[in-house]
């Protein structure tokens, strides 16, 4: 994913557990610009089903997300 | 005779317009409403009354703090012992209590539950998980509510049960109001709790 879309703004959310890493994210993407892209960054192995959740239901595009280590990676376009 | 048939033609005619009138304005009625049911954001509505407990408190926080999270609105109603999560300097002393808890991570017999101390040892180790786990914080929570928008109703026969006033409630809540307002609020809810 890195190389192909620009990151404009990397969140660590790593450690926090549910509801932290939706809350902070939600939080983040408040501040952005319409079009750019954040990359969130958890340890939380529920944040994959719930990062999923709260992009379908906010309407801001999970454009691809990633599990590395244990690290899992969600790189979310703000729509709106 | 021309006359008859113009004036049963003009009938006709009317009629038709008439019905495919009526045909139009209820399709466009009809997508208004969809599209109004649509736009209108969701909304979570709890009461929190049965306990003033570190997991009553985390139940209702977490919903609420994640709904606005989700773009949804939500309004959480503090009556009889949840009051207690509402009071000023209260939300770090809130307790977990193993007396007729089965569900304690270590088994406590209520024989041993009904001891004094118990109470506040079992809540000195959850407190002690919660920190070394970095789970938000009730206060955190409590914040993060407060900010995103979520109201956060005490409500007023409670508030005078137990002679509090306003001051004594953290900064930030609505005006204290009575079971009527809540429920006016939860009949437009979509989903509705009681914890």
């Amino acid at each position: 994913m890195a190389g192909t879309v620009k990151v404009d703004q990397i969140l660590d959310c790593k450690g926090l557990l549910c509801p932290l890493p939706v809350i902070r994210t939600k939080q983040t993407i408040d501040k952005m610009t319409v079009g750019q892209v954040l990359e969130m960054i958890s340890t939380d192995p529920g944040s994959v089903a719930d990062m999923q959740a709260w992009s379908r239901r906010t309407g801001h595009e999970l454009l691809e997300h990633r599990t590395e280590n244990g690290l899992f990676q969600f790189y979310i376009r703000k729509a709106k | 005779m021309s006359t008859m048939l113009d004036k049963s033609l003009n009938d006709l005619i009317e009629a038709k317009v008439k019905e495919l009138l009526d045909q139009r304005v209820e399709t466009l009625v009809e997508e208004k409403l969809k599209k109004e049911k649509e736009s209108r954001r969701k909304r979570l509505a709890i009461a929190v009354v049965s306990k003033g407990t570190i997991e009553a408190a985390y139940s209702a926080l977490i919903l609420a703090t994640t709904a606005a999270a989700l773009d949804m609105e939500a309004g959480l109603y503090f009556s009889f012992f949840g009051l207690n999560i509402l009071k000023k300097g209260n939300q770090d002393s809130l307790k977990v209590v193993p007396l007729g808890n089965p569900a304690m991570p270590v088994l406590m017999p209520n024989i041993v539950s009904v001891l004094p101390g118990m109470t506040a040892l079992a809540t000195l180790m959850m407190k002690r998980e919660i920190k070394k786990k970095k789970i938000a914080t009730v206060p955190e929570l409590m914040q993060i509510a407060i900010e995103s928008g979520v109201k956060l109703w005490p409500c007023q026969m409670a508030m005078n049960m137990f002679d509090l006033k306003k001051e004594d409630l953290i900064d930030g809540l609505p005006d204290p109001v009575g079971a009527a307002t809540f429920l006016e609020y939860a009949a437009e809810a979509d989903i509705t709790l009681f914890i």
